[in-house]
């Protein structure tokens, strides 16, 4: 390959950056507006049992020290300049600062994330190619069939089913958490053995369009001129299918990686609540349960943002992979 | 496989290519039929037993708790002795509820979105589209965790969740179709005879339209349903009394901790047969509605 064309590369970019300003803010004020509509109110949220007991005098007062009684727009575009300067505010549930929690969870979670990406790669290639060498065959069929019915099971309960197959039958690997109980020290050779469930399922619910991505790329490319000629030239269906159609099949597959991020996080949402695994999935839920609005508003946010970077990663390698397509998006 | 130049020794190999096609299509015949009667089964099943069978499904029989499942009771009893199946049943039908209304609302919003942006064109189109791309950008779950969060408890929220992050493929699809539509000849025919904007939409856009949401929407069900019990499973959505294919999930966790399997296996499995035989019909009427496209994922 030539040299990268850095420039209309950087030049989409710049465009996707631009464009993500508007998402974000119209993002963070239907989240703001949404709460406000809600019968959420951020003084018992703060004051919690002791509002109970409480005069008004008090919860007018805390009331206006919060800045409740401002209107939506004041609210949210205080919070989102205090944003931009690197104040997210307090997390109500989890006592400390939102910027905190994120800084403190999110390794865990990209951790998690990049193991099952790895796994669901590697599996999801091999399963696609091995369907796609006889399109109908009984290979084909068991994988197609497999993966439909792995994308029709919820996450949830397959990471239960796994739970109770290999930590409570087999007794082989941790049913959850980071760490063994009562360990106080994170070694790594706890958490690798920790993130094999997590990880594991996240890459099942990750697997199925993978696999029928790759059988159909793959596929297609059987099919094409390079391949009848190399068949033609008497090279080995090995060669054949791992030099030319494999190459030629995947690179489309493996740029649209990047456009997963949403269905990423819908997986890590629900895995992590299963194998409370402390990444920031699992503290958005907990953020939920609590209806810590700080919190919560904070991570949709960041969630937005890996969406969106997500997608322009997803165009950058795709321009890049088919120069055709070229970096207008 | 319609290749013009093959070599004669290939010829073989061509016949089983055609036979196994031709296979393939009666399995997919098969498929279909099993679905639709998966389907049938399970909406009878959902809509007569409540009325008809006159069990309680909150019969509590501490005497039959965590009983695996035997002739008397398929899917075994839970913590409290109540029979799964008949708790898988109503679990269902209050899932397929839920999911219908939340698809039904979601394919209304989507049309009338698509519909006005294909046929208004200009801003109004620009505008309604960057809205579309907007919602999209916010994972679905989140967006539905963080609804349900502000809204809880209730049934309602979990409906209005589910609607709100799934209209946007079907406001894409239904612009698609109805610029389509707007470049037929029948339609520059009936604006150059006279007919009003409001008649165009009506009597020719309109009909167009209609398969390609109601397929949408069959579509969106088993997708509906699936979110509806992630968030009850995350104890987020329906309150853990109201049996639902997440909160049966939900309620198992302790069982399955103490080693039980039945009481969270079965739940999980009604989710699995509902989705793949809705998917598979809903498939099908995809293949005949765009016969060209080929159908990759089925949700």
């Amino acid at each position: 390959m030539s040299r990268p064309p850095w420039g209309p590369m950087a030049r989409l970019a710049g465009r996707r950056a631009l464009f993500a300003v508007p998402v974000l803010g119209t993002v963070t004020f239907g989240v703001f507006a949404i709460a406000a509509a809600s019968p959420f109110d951020p003084v018992k949220a703060y004051a919690g049992t002791a509002g109970l007991s409480a005069s008004q005098r008090t919860l007018d007062q805390l009331r206006a020290n919060l800045g409740a009684d401002r209107p939506l727009v004041a609210r949210w575009w205080e919070w989102l300049t205090s944003a931009v300067r690197g104040d997210l505010g307090d997390s109500s549930a989890l006592r400390q600062p939102v910027a905190d929690v994120i800084g403190e969870r999110v390794g865990w979670s990209v951790l998690l994330a990049s193991a099952a990406f790895v796994v669901a790669v590697l599996l999801g290639t091999l399963l696609g190619v091995l369907a796609a060498r006889r399109p109908g065959g009984w290979t084909d069929r068991a994988v197609t069939s497999f993966a439909y019915t792995l994308e029709a099971a919820p996450p949830f309960w397959l990471g239960l089913l796994v739970i109770w197959l290999f930590a409570l039958k087999l007794g082989v690997l941790p049913a959850g958490g980071l760490t063994d109980t009562g360990s106080t020290v994170v070694t790594a050779a706890e958490v690798a053995r920790h993130l094999v469930l997590p990880a594991g399922v996240l890459a099942l619910s990750q697997l199925p369009w993978f696999v029928l991505y790759v059988r159909q790329g793959v596929g297609d490319a059987l099919q094409e001129d390079p391949v009848r000629g190399a068949r033609a030239r008497g090279l080995a269906e090995r060669t054949v299918l791992t030099g030319h159609a494999l190459r030629s099949g995947m690179l489309p597959v493996l740029t649209l990686i990047g456009s997963r991020v949403p269905e990423l996080i819908t997986g890590a949402l629900l895995v992590e609540t299963v194998f409370s695994w402390p990444g920031i999935a699992a503290a958005t839920v907990e953020a939920a349960t609590a209806v810590d609005f700080p919190l919560l508003a904070a991570l949709t946010v960041l969630a937005t943002i890996a969406v969106l970077a997500g997608n322009l990663l997803a165009d950058l390698l795709y321009g890049l992979a088919d120069p055709r397509v070229g970096f207008d998006g | 496989m319609a290749e013009t130049t093959r070599l004669p020794a290939e010829s073989e190999r061509t016949e089983g290519w055609r036979t196994r096609a031709v296979a393939r299509r009666s399995t997919r015949a098969w498929r279909v039929r099993g679905s639709a009667a998966v389907v049938a089964v399970l909406v009878l099943a959902v809509l007569l037993v409540p009325p008809f069978v006159q069990l309680d499904q909150q019969a509590v029989d501490l005497a039959a708790k965590l009983r695996p499942p035997s002739w008397e009771h398929p899917f075994g009893t839970d913590d409290v002795g109540r029979d799964l199946l008949l708790r898988c049943v109503y679990g269902l039908r209050v899932s397929l509820l839920v999911g219908v209304v939340a698809a039904v609302v979601a394919t209304v919003v989507g049309t009338a979105v698509g519909a006005l942006a294909g046929a208004l064109g200009g801003w109004p189109d620009r505008v309604l589209m960057r809205l579309v791309d907007v919602f999209a950008s916010v994972p679905h779950l989140l967006l539905g965790i963080f609804i349900v969060a502000m809204f809880r408890p209730g049934v309602w929220p979990v409906v209005v969740s589910v609607a709100l992050t799934h209209w946007l493929s079907t406001a894409r699809i239904v612009r698609a179709e109805v610029l389509s539509l707007r470049s037929r000849p029948y339609v520059d025919a009936a604006i150059s005879g006279g007919a009003s904007r409001y008649r165009v939409a009506v009597r020719h856009l309109l009909p167009g339209v209609l398969p390609q949401a109601g397929l949408a929407a069959v579509l969106m069900v088993p997708h509906a349903v699936w979110h509806e019990s992630a968030l009850s499973f995350l104890g987020l959505g329906l309150p853990t009394h109201q049996a639902s294919l997440g909160t049966l999930v939900q309620t198992a966790r302790g069982s399955l901790l103490a080693g039980d399997w039945w009481p969270t296996l079965f739940p999980g499995l009604c989710t699995v047969v509902a989705t793949l035989a809705i998917a598979g019909l809903a498939g099908a009427w995809r293949e005949r509605l765009n016969p060209r496209r080929r159908s990759e994922l089925m949700l």
